[in-house]
């Protein structure tokens, strides 16, 4: 194989297993600051306990999350020399934003949040809760901020040509606000907050199934579902608006994800098919003129296919940008109706009585973690041959330095190694679950209690 | 080229990546340093303290290298993808090595069972000592320079890459960390543990003035390079005079039981290196050890003006954020370790 391939598969593979972790951390970070923030309203001590154990799976999740994260930031380099030379003016200043300004934010204050808890005040330790959470959010905005540069390049010009051709920013401000940042962003940001709600209503369900922990997996779960619900609702605008950007900027993309060859008018949106690329076929349910009426309003208004794209332009693995587009819209879909659905039972008052519901909601957890992932697979694979839109392609990007060798290595390696983490991921959150948020016996003091009468009795001796 | 208070951006830049690389080298230095020592810590409440002592700073420590990164790859774009892809494989040791600490760290604690704890203090201490080491061959390697074509590009063997004196820094670069950390650690422990860790702090002093001794002295004899400047001008003179000075204080400050001064005896150590490998580099930041005309300098390697600006704005507002969070989390966990049910 060559490098090309080989640095291809191995910034897929390391790129994705990094995604696992920060859309959790994005979440959860949200779901706890509504779980303090009904600790310090309330003084509840099940709050508490919600937190601490919600937080301990946080640290868990943030410490993988940081790990891997930092595997990317160096790759660009050993990898794709070419594309960090031509780049490094614009992306690597986002890069380097989010360092400064997100990363060490979220970083800085999580040894408060983990290890401050008998150190620090409550609301101190509530205001590291919540700069953790802007911190990740932060950091979301400037990675996505870089990528979606890529994909619709503003505020740049081009300095030199051939082999010493590179961007160079013109505005800063158009840079950071190219036309699809913002509804990336938000895309992004509203995936993460389904992840970490569905991890925490995951968690709850099962726990209400075993009888355990009642009223804190209660709470914790409407807790949950309140973010998860309002999440769900603003993702279908959202991605909407997402979609509309690709269908502006990014034509070839969009004929790909909605698998068109040809030119239409009207044109028809799939809900489910399959791509036959050799044939140049589309077989699936389709409502026709719906991809006109969504792009532009009209059901007659006409869309570029694959075909009116010179071949070396577009995508190649239409097939597969086709098939994860749509398992997330699908994704998408159901979740919304999962959640307004429970809401209404939760506002009658039935829903923790409907096992077969909290059984669905257990296995949920999967289902933004998938629509995250392949939503981000359409967006790269999507944008092929490029790697800067119409720039720079994937195959000028590489590394000349590097050999084929070097590069199986690192991959065997990054193989192992992830999935010796993976398995210890799985095996300590289960771990955690396992052991719940307390035992029985300190049902009635929080250690920040303990300690205070700790303090009181060594005084009287 | 555009200047602020009479330095071009350039410099600056290159002042600023220096600053946040020699902040990293200080801060997750001592973490680098602690985790090489901790299997010479032999029983469990022992480790568990040095590990806890490391706990919640690790972390935020680790962010200065992101920062880093980023800086490089925003300021210096050429620097970033030639230096990168010519250390591709040392690289990717180091990075999963970064990923073994701090596995380690976060997993030790959660199982009881002796030989999982053993294991992952095994593997907690070797990545330590790993990081230690590259970060030091990396030094090397860059203080001596590397082939690079007119492109830019690297063209060596890739073995290379552990010649003699770099793997020399590299040694040294470990010795150094392992004293900085001892030091920390000491700041942080109580009774046994406390004059164990002070022993430590003795043999690890010793251990880095002999490896900074045959440094120093094949830099001055074969490295013409990198002893010009010192040369040239005598008032250079002065940093191999603090440098010496710092180390004679920590035993000092360590006798008369004032750690902190004695950590930023050792923290002037590790700036005081690295100044002078900056000096005797600038304004070549990669150099071109077979055909110098090819080296990357701050002025062919780097960003736009713009851009450099815009960066220098974002590092000022920056940097002053990054370091006061991060004295507001050392305060917060200031003094001796105390281990509750937040410990790992």
């Amino acid at each position: 194989m060559d490098v090309e391939i080989l640095s291809r598969i191995q910034f897929a593979f390391t790129i994705a297993f990094h995604y696992i972790y920060p859309p959790l951390s994005i979440g959860l970070g949200l779901v706890m600051v509504f779980m303090e923030a009904q600790y310090l309203r309330t003084g509840n001590v099940i709050y508490e306990k919600m937190t601490r154990f919600w937080l301990r799976i946080f640290a868990l999740i943030f410490g993988i999350g940081v790990a891997t994260g930092i595997v990317m930031e160096f790759e660009f380099g050993t990898n794709w020399a070419v594309y960090s030379r031509y780049v490094g003016d614009v992306f690597g200043s986002a890069l380097a934003a989010e360092g400064i300004f997100a990363f060490a934010l979220e970083s800085g204050f999580l040894g408060i949040l983990i290890f401050g808890w008998n150190r620090v005040g409550p609301k101190v330790h509530f205001f590291s809760t919540i700069m953790v959470t802007l911190g990740s959010m932060f950091s979301a905005i400037w990675i996505v901020v870089a990528n979606s540069w890529q994909q619709t390049p503003t505020g740049y010009h081009i300095v030199g040509e051939g082999l010493k051709a590179r961007a160079e920013i013109t505005d800063f401000w158009a840079m950071v606000f190219n036309p699809s940042s913002i509804e990336r962003i938000s895309h992004v940001w509203l995936g993460s907050f389904l992840a970490g709600a569905f991890l925490v209503m995951s968690v709850s369900a099962w726990y209400l199934l075993k009888g355990k922990y009642v009223e804190l997996s209660r709470s914790s779960f409407s807790i949950a579902l309140g973010v998860g619900v309002v999440s769900a609702l603003l993702q279908l605008v959202a991605g909407h608006r997402s979609a509309d950007v690709v269908a502006h900027y990014q034509p070839a993309k969009l004929a790909a994800m909605e698998g068109h060859f040809d030119s239409m008018k009207p044109a028809d949106l799939y809900l489910f098919g399959w791509v036959d690329k050799k044939s140049q076929k589309t077989t699936g349910i389709a409502i026709p003129g719906g991809l006109s009426l969504f792009v532009h309003g009209s059901t007659e208004a006409p869309i570029r296919g694959l075909n009116s794209f010179p071949e070396k332009n577009r995508p190649g693995a239409v097939n597969f940008v086709f098939q994860t587009y749509h398992i997330m819209i699908a994704i998408g879909m159901f979740l919304i109706a999962l959640t307004l659905y429970s809401v209404y039972l939760w506002w009658r008052g039935t829903l923790f009585e409907k096992r077969w519901l909290l059984w669905v909601y257990v296995w949920a957890v999967l289902l933004p973690q998938i629509a995250n992932q392949v939503g981000w697979y359409t967006a790269e694979v999507g944008r092929q041959p490029w790697v800067v839109y119409n720039l720079l392609r994937t195959s000028d990007a590489l590394s000349e330095a590097v050999k084929a060798e070097q590069v199986i290595f690192s991959l065997i390696m990054f193989t192992f190694v992830y999935i010796l983490l993976f398995a210890l991921f799985v095996y300590l959150l289960n771990k955690k679950i396992t052991h719940g948020p307390y035992n029985d016996h300190d049902d009635e003091h929080s250690p920040r209690h303990l300690e205070m009468a700790e303090s009181l009795t060594s005084k009287t001796h | 080229m555009e200047t602020f208070a009479g330095i071009d951006y350039n410099t600056w830049w290159f002042l600023v990546i220096g600053a946040v690389f020699t902040g990293y080298a200080i801060l997750d230095g001592f973490d680098l340093g602690a985790g090489a020592l901790h299997l010479f810590l032999r029983k469990e409440n022992s480790r568990r303290i040095a590990l806890n002592a490391i706990g919640p700073v690790w972390d935020g420590n680790e962010v200065w290298l992101v920062i880093g990164g980023g800086a490089l790859f925003a300021g210096f774009p050429e620097v970033y993808a030639s230096l990168l892809s010519a250390f591709y494989t040392p690289l990717m040791i180091f990075l999963v090595a970064l990923i073994f600490r701090a596995v380690s760290i976060e997993f030790r604690s959660k199982e009881p069972m002796k030989w999982w704890r053993t294991m992952w203090d095994v593997s907690y201490s070797l990545s330590s000592a790993l990081l230690a080491f590259l970060l030091g061959v990396i030094l090397g390697n860059v203080a001596l320079g590397i082939p690079l074509d007119e492109n830019h590009i690297y063209r060596g063997e890739h073995s290379s890459f552990f010649n003699l004196y770099s793997v020399m820094v590299g040694i040294t670069s470990l010795a150094l960390l392992m004293m900085h950390g001892a030091i920390y650690l000491v700041m942080k422990t109580e009774d046994k543990l406390y004059d164990k860790l002070v022993f430590l702090v003795q043999r690890t002093t010793i251990f880095f003035v002999i490896a900074l001794v045959i440094t120093s002295f094949y830099t001055l004899l074969y490295i013409p390079h990198l002893t010009n400047q010192i040369r040239d001008t005598p008032a250079m003179f002065v940093l191999p005079v603090i440098m010496i000075l710092a180390v004679a204080n920590i035993t000092r400050q360590i006798s008369k039981r004032r750690y902190l001064f004695a950590f930023m005896s050792s923290a002037v150590v590790i700036s005081v290196a690295l100044i002078i490998v900056c000096l005797e580099l600038y304004p070549t930041i990669l150099y071109s050890s077979d055909s110098p005309e090819n080296s990357l300098t701050v002025y062919n390697s780097a960003s736009s003006q713009k851009t450099l600006g815009i960066m220098l704005t974002v590092a000022a507002i920056g940097v002053p954020l990054v370091g006061a969070y991060t004295t507001f989390v050392f305060w917060t966990f200031k003094g001796k370790v105390k281990l509750d049910e937040t410990s790992y």
